[in-house]
């Protein structure tokens, strides 16, 4: 009983916030809802037992990946989101749509025949099984998954990058002249390069 | 005891709002955000399957999907960086360099 109101409890939260998330016009409004949203999610895998990934939901999602996004949208000065046409004939027909699905959904889930219950910690998953089942049935794709995030460090700095580094667009007449009389003498090496691009 | 139906009705629900805000915000970065939302409803079941069913196996495969979430975020934000370095707009009705 206890486990239902719990669970009942966090799921009102997390619905709530999501919905917020839908309501809310400045981004970063919609980023604090969708952290109590990934707060009360971790709370519900507690209720399963799933303790790991309680945690990494908390450290990962709640911790790095909500940071990131709160970081870009202060780095980007983002304001509240102006509505456009497209929007509003989103808006209407969406609703109702997202209703009528929910419905359904709803429909078929409640009436499958005897799916069973969870109890309160059902899962028996301490963190030394799940590191075990990690390093030896899943072991290759926990490689290819760090080979996953190197790629995507690498290129998240060469998107980020500014342009000018990416590209190296040759600079303007004057002002490579003006840029020359200002350092004196240029390095070698950049006469080169231009010598060879200019070949 | 809670029924099997009631988390993955959950999961439904918060999938359906990702959707939802997926289709109607305008805002580059909600977008983004209403990804991880589905992200993270699919997760939910994910675990409770695994916790129905009693196999270790789910969790696993939640944390690849956030691994793989996380990738997915550092490589969106600095794609939406360079989107706003080139296009000084956040709206994605005005990115519409590809349109026809």
């Amino acid at each position: 009983m206890l486990h239902l109101i719990l669970f009942s409890v966090f799921a009102v939260i997390a619905v709530a916030g999501a919905l917020n998330l839908l309501v809310q016009r400045h981004p970063i409004s919609s980023a604090l809802s969708l952290i109590v949203v990934m707060g009360s999610l971790a709370v519900e895998y507690l209720l399963l037992g799933a303790e790991f990934v309680a945690a990494i939901q908390v450290i990962i999602y709640a911790g790095a990946i909500m940071v990131l996004f709160v970081f870009v949208i202060m780095l980007l000065n983002a304001g509240v989101e102006e509505r456009t046409k497209g929007s509003k004939v989103a808006l209407i027909l969406g609703f109702p749509a997202m209703l009528v699905g929910g419905l359904l959904v709803a429909w078929v889930l409640l009436r499958a025949p005897n799916v069973g219950s969870v109890n309160v910690g059902a899962m028996y998953g301490p963190p030394k099984a799940i590191g075990w089942l990690l390093f030896h049935d899943f072991l290759l794709p926990f490689e290819v998954t760090s080979v996953l995030v190197l790629i995507a460090i690498m290129g998240a700095v060469v998107l980020a990058s500014p342009v000018r580094s990416r590209f190296s667009r040759p600079q303007p007449e004057p002002e490579r002249q003006a840029l020359k009389a200002a350092a004196g003498t240029e390095p070698a090496h950049e006469e080169t390069v231009t010598a060879r691009r200019s070949s | 005891m809670v029924p099997l139906h009631y988390y993955l009705l959950l999961s439904a629900i918060l999938f359906a709002c990702g959707v939802t805000g997926f289709l109607i915000k305008r805002n580059i970065i909600t977008i983004f955000m209403s990804i991880e939302l589905m992200l993270n409803a699919v997760n939910l079941s994910f675990v409770a399957f695994a916790a129905r069913w009693h196999v270790l196996s789910g969790q696993v495969f939640v944390f690849f999907v956030m691994v793989v979430a996380a990738a997915e975020t550092a490589v969106g934000l600095a794609i939406i960086i360079a989107v706003y370095r080139t296009r000084e707009t956040l709206n994605v009705d005005q990115v519409n360099l590809l349109k026809l």
